[in-house]
């Protein structure tokens, strides 16, 4: 049966549990002052599950939700080794774009926006989906050839994406110094309407929401110590929390894949790096647009409560610590006093770091690995969370009927060995 | 900061070094097998604890030399050369102090 554009099949299991989000529950709820049911449960382990999915961030909780609902497998296991949201999910930038370089990438990447799109109405919960355009700014010829390139591939895969001019950029953007004697001159930009930003947090909680209702067991504060690997299939999974015996696991970590792949003996071809992000002062509304430079390793947006947010590219060696480092501070702070000269009184709360596996071509793995039962969603970069539902629909479509869905099939572990890469490095680098 | 000790200009800021990466060792290409060429190309441990790797002082002496970084916590230690020894990949390997990089 055909999926519909929000993921579900039509007549398929709806979220019955918790009580429905509505403006009427919202005024009953003010009038009775009556607690809110919590939205997800919590459940006393089981000794097994018919799946486990290791990582409770969007890219696990979507897959489980998806299991769920799209394929009515609900005995599967979420598992956290903290709070969920803990990890990548809650560290991102928040920004989602489709305007990628290569066809594989621009499919994959739109189907996720168009999940996301319907995401409020699908989860009944508020995402806070931004549609606010995105621009990546050109500051040489090189980057502008690159950018007239990712258009032309957008077009043709129905993805509104175009380049324009430094006049059309200072209309967009006021604040933005678009004149030739800037350092690094904007020469023009690629502009992706459809592109924005979105709550991460509310991803993840609906996610979880969504999935808890249908039947899947979230179990945060649960760290996987090993993984049962036996006549290459994988029968269990061991967890701080006590042993699960399960024939399929999910690897849907970031940061730390390669330690959990380890503990299935599938190599991965994966480095980790942090990645700074730092946020403002609240201030009075005035960038309506996603605003990147790879040129000047920053992309910036403005919440809906006035903040700054600020990402930038990967720091320069790899790394598991999350510390945040000044050296990436006073980066930022140049390089975006570079772009918009107006902030240079804008005051920074604070900086924080994620975790980001790199591959070598900037593209995830997604699908099975030599190991019968133990799939891989990885490999996420600083690219993940804006892939979240695409990979969860895929990955649950993948453990739901044992084939590879077309949509991944180029992201799979063994394009490595077969030197059949997925090179996303001049769309993914910085930019995002 | 972290201190990264230079086997020839001594303990530095490492925002003057470039990091190359994982020690690793370079098969023989007229011998090795695509995956084992592949492997070399892609594969890396990416351990969360003591890693020996190449460090590039880009911003001084210009040179290559190894530690030992722990990637948690980033503490450095100088490497043990019996572990790592003429493991820099690529035409860089003549280049490799071997002993001194214990800095």
């Amino acid at each position: 049966m055909q999926a519909s554009a929000n993921g579900h099949r039509p007549g398929g299991r709806r979220a019955r549990y918790p009580a429905k989000y509505s403006a009427f529950g919202l005024l009953r709820h003010g009038l009775t002052h009556q607690e809110w049911p919590p939205a997800w449960r919590s459940h006393p382990m089981k000794r097994s599950y018919d799946a486990v999915i290791i990582g409770g961030g969007v890219h696990g909780l979507a897959a489980a939700y998806y299991l769920a609902a799209n394929h009515g497998i609900t005995d599967v296991a979420v598992l956290d080794k903290g709070y969920l949201g803990s990890g990548g999910s809650g560290r991102n930038t928040a920004i989602l774009r489709s305007n990628y370089l290569t066809p594989e990438g621009v499919r994959f990447y739109d189907r996720s926006i168009k999940l996301y799109q319907r995401l409020a109405a699908d989860l009944d919960f508020n995402v806070m989906f931004s549609q606010r355009g995105h621009l990546t700014l050109a500051h040489s010829d090189a980057s502008l050839r690159t950018m007239r390139w990712r258009a032309e591939v957008n077009k043709i895969e129905r993805v509104d994406s175009d380049v324009i001019g430094p006049a059309e950029v200072k209309r967009l953007v006021p604040f933005l110094d678009v004149s030739p004697a800037a350092r690094y001159p904007v020469l023009g930009a690629l502009w992706h309407p459809p592109g924005g930003i979105i709550r991460h947090d509310a991803v993840v909680w609906g996610y979880a929401r969504g999935a808890s209702a249908l039947g899947v067991h979230l179990h945060q504060n649960t760290e996987v110590t090993g993984i049962d690997v036996t006549g290459g299939q994988v029968r269990g999974v061991r967890t701080s929390q006590g042993d699960i015996a399960t024939p399929v696991v999910l690897n849907a970590t970031a940061g730390w894949c390669t330690l959990i792949s380890d503990m299935a003996g599938v190599a991965m071809p994966v480095q980790t790096f942090p990645l700074q992000a730092a946020v403002t002062e609240p201030v009075k509304p005035f960038l309506s647009t996603v605003v990147v430079s790879g040129t000047l390793h920053v992309y910036v947006s403005q919440t809906d409560r006035g903040e700054l947010v600020f990402g930038a590219s990967v720091d320069p060696f790899t790394s598991y610590s999350m510390r945040g480092s000044l050296e990436f501070i006073e980066g930022l702070a140049g390089h975006v006093l570079e772009l918009m000269p107006a902030l240079n009184k804008v005051r920074v709360l604070r900086q924080w770091a994620g975790l980001c596996d790199m591959t070598p071509d900037f593209s995830p793995i997604m699908g099975r690995t030599p190991v019968e039962g133990f799939l891989t969603d990885v490999g996420w970069g600083t690219y993940g969370f804006k892939a979240g539902p695409v990979a969860g629909e895929a990955m649950a479509e993948c453990i739901a009927t044992g084939r590879t869905p077309e949509i991944i099939a180029a992201f799979g572990l063994d394009r490595f060995a077969a030197g059949a890469l997925v090179g996303e490095k001049g769309a993914a680098a910085v930019g995002h | 900061m972290i201190l990264l000790p230079c086997a020839w200009c001594g303990p530095r800021d490492a925002a003057e070094f470039q990091h190359v990466g994982e020690a690793v060792t370079r098969p023989d290409p007229r011998t090795a097998t695509q995956a084992q060429w592949r492997a070399y190309l892609y594969l890396r441990a990416n351990p969360c604890g003591w890693t020996a790797e190449t460090w590039y002082h880009r911003m001084g002496c210009r040179r290559f030399f190894k530690v030992e970084r722990h990637t948690e916590t980033n503490e450095i230690r100088p490497a043990r050369v019996a572990a790592v020894a003429g493991q820099v990949p690529g035409a860089v390997a003549g280049q490799v102090p071997g002993a001194e990089a214990a800095g």
